[in-house]
């Protein structure tokens, strides 16, 4: 073999290569949505049907069962509730720790980051009660503060990482010209990062819309988001494979199409700023 | 306008002292160069002027007051930073007005100072555009407006040509000196650049490792060198220094003698001060530098008009001209009195 189609081989693995994690990533989703417009009998058949005559039954059926629109409701006023209050919490938090950082501010923000690593499930028990007592268990009111403050370290870790990229003078230029600390904000700050801003809520709606643990714990009926209504079809009903699929792919696709619309800006976020 | 007046100030990050008592008086309409080093101080020396830095002790006055609390904006400063620092998401005519906006200034006044500054650096035509479409010495020109615009009665420039290409550097260093020309305003400017120092400077302050080491205008800098430090950081090339071995002269041996490469010239070798092996020659057409190693081992150089027609590795023998030689204690570095 010559240099070149040595060269000529390797591009070709790696092109398969690159099918074959995408595939592996895509086929469950591709397997939900299939599932979703068979029959249950059809769903557990094996060998597995690829062929097969497709039904709207499941669909309808949950349309019977629940009010689908209420819990999309949810999930969108939860998700965007969250994401509104973090953003308000942290925009001047990272301005504060990006433009006047002291000795402890990393270790300020690896703790606040900790906080993360933490099972979710550790702190169920408080803040089930602390609800309860509180009378806001089963409200939309407690899943956006949740989310809000679940999602806050990451928001402030990337906050912080796009404004420190703002030029140091550019601030202090600012304060020559006299602005005061709203304006610097709104008027500098907020502009010039707005790319990472957009993203980081962008990031913040989608990790809202996914979570399912404190959705399933703290509400039920009232203020159920999507993924609570998934999981309600999974448990107590014994396992309907084909109805499952069919509320996941309802849960899912809203916020599969809203990702694919803020695609770039989604991936600029992730990148952490790091690449401009 | 105003003068500036900086007394004992000094400035400390935790337990380390940056500037260490520094006493200046800056008169009204002067151009005051700070000239030192990297981390001399001369930047922190600025920044506290303008308000960007804390003092830790000691007072900043401009005018009669002390400003040593009183926020950048209302210190009647404006500053021209090194990397421009305009706002990359404004036009450069909002670039020029944020300031007075800020300071709600009604939108007439605004327009007809931001359009008189523009004029002065001829920039009105890029009012319209975007700071990213300008070249690097049409942002720095848009970031002299934005100072000018705010009428101040002090500039502070900090390095502004640095990010420039070194014609630009030279056009706009004549910029800078007409303007000051034409405003009469005081004018504090930093640069490591003893050029810029030299050219620009009614006066020159010398920094070394946050003390000022010399005060002066920049002919008396070059002729009057207070200590060996000042003598080789004024004037290009540097000063050569020699020990009392490396002369042919008699001198003390507690004294370092200075020349500068242009008061080196070439003369016989019963007239010459000191002898060198030649290494080498730039060739600069207006004139040309001999590099060359002492006996000794102590390395010069020398300025001529033309250049020597002996071969490298050759020796040459120099003589000072009359009164340039300067002498420097060799302990202190000191000057001492010829």
């Amino acid at each position: 073999m010559t240099d070149k189609q040595i060269l000529e081989w390797k591009n070709r693995f790696a092109v398969a290569g690159a099918w074959l994690v995408a595939i592996l990533f895509f086929f469950p989703i591709f397997w939900m949505v299939l599932t979703s417009f068979k029959t249950e009998l059809q769903a557990i058949a094996i060998p597995p049907l690829l062929v097969f005559e497709p039904t709207l039954d499941n669909y309808t059926l949950i349309q019977e069962r629940t009010d689908y629109t209420q819990y999309a409701w949810s999930s969108v006023v939860t998700s965007l509730g969250g994401t509104a209050l973090a953003m308000l919490i942290a925009i001047p938090s990272a301005y504060a720790m990006a433009f006047s950082p002291t000795r402890r501010t990393k270790d300020i923000l690896l703790w606040m980051l900790s906080t993360k690593m933490l099972p979710a499930v550790g702190v169920l028990l408080p803040i089930y009660l602390l609800s309860q007592k509180l009378g806001l268990l089963d409200t939309k009111i407690v899943l956006v503060v949740i989310y809000a403050l679940i999602n806050l370290p990451i928001i402030m870790m990337i906050l912080f990482n796009y404004f420190r990229e703002i030029p140091k003078e550019i601030l202090e230029a600012s304060r020559m010209d006299g602005t005061s600390t709203w304006n610097e904000i709104t008027q500098i700050v907020m502009p010039l990062a707005w790319g990472g801003i957009a993203s980081t809520a962008l990031l913040s709606v989608v990790l809202c819309w996914n979570e399912a643990f404190w959705a399933i714990n703290l509400t039920s009926s009232e203020a159920g988001t999507l993924a609570a209504l998934v999981a309600s079809f999974s448990s107590p009903e014994g396992l309907f494979w084909s109805k499952l699929s069919a509320v996941a792919t309802l849960a899912c696709a809203p916020i599969v199409v809203f990702g694919w619309l803020c695609q770039k800006q989604l991936v600029q976020g992730l990148t952490f700023g790091a690449v401009k | 306008m105003a003068g500036v007046t900086i007394n004992n100030l000094r400035k400390s990050y935790g337990d380390v002292e940056v500037m260490h008592g520094i006493d200046l008086q800056i008169d009204d309409g002067e151009f005051v160069v700070f000239v030192g080093p990297s981390g001399c101080g001369k930047s922190t020396l600025l920044r506290m002027i303008a308000g960007l830095e804390d003092v830790t002790s000691g007072t900043v006055s401009i005018g009669d007051q002390v400003v040593n609390y009183v926020a950048p904006s209302k210190r009647g400063v404006a500053m021209v930073f090194q990397t421009y620092a305009l706002y990359p998401h404004m036009s450069v005519y909002k670039n020029m007005s944020f300031g007075l906006k800020q300071q709600k200034t009604p939108a007439a006044e605004i327009d007809e100072r931001v359009r008189a500054a523009a004029e002065i650096l001829q920039i009105t035509d890029y009012l319209d555009r975007s700071p990213r479409n300008l070249s690097g010495g049409q942002r720095q020109r848009v970031a002299i407006g934005r100072a000018i615009v705010r009428d101040p009665e002090v500039f502070l420039f900090d390095e502004p040509l640095s990010n420039l290409d070194a014609s630009l550097r030279v056009q706009t260093r004549l910029e800078i000196a007409r303007l000051h020309e034409r405003l009469g305003t005081t004018m504090i400017y930093v640069t490591h650049d003893q050029v810029e120092a030299m050219t620009l400077a009614d006066k020159i302050v010398v920094l070394r490792d946050g003390v000022i080491e010399q005060v002066g205008s920049p002919i008396e800098l070059y002729t009057n060198p207070a200590n060996q430090f000042v003598a080789s950081f004024i004037g290009s090339p540097k000063m050569n220094f020699f020990a009392s071995n490396d002369l042919v002269t008699d001198t003390p041996t507690t004294h370092i003698t200075g020349i500068r490469p242009e008061h080196l010239i070439l003369s016989a070798k019963d007239e010459a001060v000191v002898s060198g092996k030649l290494e080498l020659i730039e060739q600069l057409g207006e004139y040309a530098l001999a590099y060359l190693v002492s006996g000794t081992g102590t390395e010069f150089t020398a300025k001529m008009e033309v250049p020597p027609s002996t071969s490298i590795g050759q020796t040459l023998h120099f003589s000072a001209k009359p009164n340039t030689t300067h002498f420097f204690d060799a302990e202190s570095t000191v000057r001492v009195m010829n």
